[in-house]
């Protein structure tokens, strides 16, 4: 049987690894003897699971949308992320690392965002915890999401631009890395999808799982069956998609759909479409799919959604990409946007345009009346108010 | 034994290397760069294949490696400048660079290209030991082509023992928690680390690198090492520079005088 879950050397098929400069070993290294050991013991998770209930809000419902439903001829739940406190999936996975760094002795807490929304997941967990907190955050997103950066400073963090390279996630992501090497002692370094060197996928990976741990009892309880036909998410890094297949990945009979952003369309040099357009390579520490010129310069992605925009994905979908036990799709802008207006309409929910690619996928999959579908509505689309005015859309 | 392993052999102090990005600052710099760092005496030389995500690179060195890339630096390039390159040059040779090129190029063809141009060895920041061991080093080994590891001031005594046991060539001794870029001199923390790696009595000779940035940084590094890199002081010098031949013999004078 194909495994779906990381090996011992930190692989995912012949992807992931911790591909890091030596400077980065110890901390590396330390996390890697060390996550699933703390992350298993019956404290934290004692810790976690009462932060996530009280503070969070879980577990988040999961509504059957009766309308969209109708449209689709078939049964659609949604998994409802976007109700998480500051409004996505991204809390889930910095309040882990926060509760695990403060047991490796951790002081000081960095990490990268690209829209904004996981620095501001990563800053709240840190005013929650009272830790310093300093996010990297390319200078031309800090001038395109502006309110993230001023949550964040509100919240205590300093937001520092990286103002190399193309400025946004994936230089952001050097920057945090570059500080990680400067600051080997203090620091721990959350990093903010299923991206990264091994232990980092892993770790991400389980800590979102509680996504589809609470769809399991909550679908056995809605219709009896604890698995679905199908789960759909968006992937930008992955950490969300990788949350919500992560229980279902060893039943193959659960198909799952991870909805990519094609930007202005898969083969017009705008797009984020990585498994479409990339190709093996190494980059932030893993092995993985990536966009990238013939010569190994890793290229700038687009998408509307700039929690999409990153040019690789993370280890374990590269894995479930090429083992076909997941189906890729690529949204363009158009059908996200599309598709959180029709969200919006039929359902009164305002999906975040991350979100909005993996209901988009609906019009790619041959849905019978019997099967039951979930869409992981990753995030609310609150922030994205001025690109939907910008769009014309409203 | 490469020239490399030979230059080693025969001269056990003092030794100094410099690196430069290839395609900075001009295109078509790097051979003349190259035959001046040889003529004023330099003991060996890093050639950097930019990447546009060095993470293990402060500013002076993102920025050279940003515009070697504007300027249209890429692999089959550097290798087709310094086709020939051994006619006239026969200091070591290094390239320092980044693993994901070096996959898209392909690693076989890689070596292979390296060996037949006369590339001594290679030092690849992101490609750690153990991924190194398991899949790659049969192929370096091949065509006898030399893979430097790092070594930091947060490596463990029995880390370091194993790298340079798996180690031919030098070990680049990292000299400071950081990425590259010039510092103001060598502190006293950095001079006992040194020491303690002296008294480890490694096979392999060591080199300090990152944070070396003038004679006097390169004097105190061979007090406990072999020798030392200066990457980007040079390449802040180079910015500058209106005649590369003349400043780049100015600039290793400074250092050796
Ligand atoms: C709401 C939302 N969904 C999805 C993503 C994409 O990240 P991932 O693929 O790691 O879930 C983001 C990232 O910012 C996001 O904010």
């Amino acid at each position: 049987m194909t495994q779906y879950s990381v090996d011992e050397r930190g692989y995912y098929g012949s992807f992931g690894g911790a591909y890091i400069p030596e400077m980065l070993y110890p901390n590396v290294e330390e996390l890697r003897q060390k996550y699933l050991e703390i992350i298993n013991d019956p404290s934290f998770k004692e810790e976690l699971d009462q932060l996530l209930k009280d503070y969070v809000g879980r577990p988040t419902p999961l509504f059957l949308a009766q309308r969209l439903s109708a449209h689709y001829k078939t049964n659609i739940y949604l998994k409802r992320e976007d109700l998480n406190h500051t409004g996505a999936h991204k809390i889930n996975n910095t309040l882990g690392q926060i509760i695990l760094a403060k047991r490796l002795g951790k002081t000081r807490i960095i990490a990268e965002t690209g829209a904004g929304q996981h620095g501001v997941a990563t800053a709240t967990a840190c005013a929650l915890m009272g830790m310093q907190c300093i996010v990297y955050m390319g200078e031309i997103d800090i001038k395109r999401q502006a309110p993230n950066v001023y949550r964040m400073k509100l919240m205590g963090a300093e937001v520092r631009p990286a103002t190399c390279g193309s400025k946004t996630l994936k230089d952001a992501t050097n920057e945090a890395m570059r500080d990680w090497i400067s600051n080997p002692v203090d620091t721990h370094y959350i990093i903010g999808s299923v991206v990264g060197p091994h232990p980092f996928p892993d770790m991400v990976a389980r800590f979102q799982s509680v996504i589809s741990e609470e769809m399991k009892w909550q679908l056995k309880e809605k219709t009896g069956n604890e698995d679905p036909t199908h789960i759909i998410a968006c992937v930008g890094g992955g950490s969300n998609a990788a949350g919500a297949f992560y229980h279902y990945l060893n039943k193959p009979k659960v198909k799952l759909v991870a909805a990519e952003a094609a930007g202005q369309g898969i083969s017009t040099g705008h797009s984020a479409a990585t498994t479409f357009l990339g190709k093996t390579g190494v980059l932030h520490g893993s092995k993985t799919l990536l966009m990238q010129t013939d010569d190994g310069q890793i290229t700038e992605p687009y998408s509307i959604s700039a929690g999409l925009d990153y040019p690789g994905i993370g280890p374990i979908h590269a894995h479930l990409f090429e083992t076909s036990r997941a189906q890729f799709i690529a949204i363009t802008d158009q059908q996200a946007l599309d598709a959180a207006v029709m969200l919006s309409r039929m359902e009164g929910i305002i999906p975040a345009l991350e979100t909005a690619h993996a209901v988009a996928a609906l019009d790619y999959l041959e849905l019978q009346e019997s099967d039951v579908v979930v869409i992981n509505l990753s995030g609310r689309g609150d922030k994205d108010l001025q690109t939907f005015i910008n769009s014309g859309i409203i | 034994m490469n020239r490399l392993q030979k230059l080693f052999s025969e001269k056990k102090s003092n030794l100094l290397s410099i690196y430069f990005t290839a395609g900075y600052p001009s295109l078509n710099d790097t051979a003349t760069i190259i035959e001046a760092l040889q003529d004023s005496g330099v003991d060996f030389i890093e050639i950097g294949l930019p990447f546009s995500d060095p993470i293990a690179d402060g500013p002076t060195i993102q920025q050279s490696s940003e515009i070697a890339l504007e300027n249209g630096m890429h692999t089959t390039l550097l290798f087709d400048q310094i086709k020939d390159i051994r006619k006239t040059v026969s200091t070591p040779l290094l390239i320092m660079g980044y693993i994901n090129p070096i996959i898209q190029f392909g690693l076989e063809k890689f070596c292979q290209t390296c060996h037949q141009i006369g590339i001594d060895g290679v030092i690849l920041p992101d490609l750690p030991m153990q991924e190194y061991l398991e899949s790659y080093k049969s192929t370096f080994d091949k065509y006898g082509i030399c893979n430097i590891f790092l070594i930091t001031p947060v490596s463990s005594t029995e880390r370091i023992q194993w790298i340079d046991e798996n180690s031919n060539g030098f070990i680049y001794m990292v000299s400071s928690a950081g990425t590259t870029g010039a510092r103001a001199g060598v502190s006293d923390e950095q001079s006992s680390y040194f020491e303690k790696i002296q008294k480890l009595n490694l096979k392999n000779p060591t080199i300090v690198g990152f944070g070396i940035s003038d004679k006097n940084g390169y004097e105190k590094a061979c007090l406990n090492a072999n020798g030392a890199i200066i990457g980007s002081a040079f390449i802040k010098m180079l910015s500058g520079s209106t005649n590369l031949k003349s400043d780049i013999a100015d600039f290793i004078k400074g250092i050796k005088s």
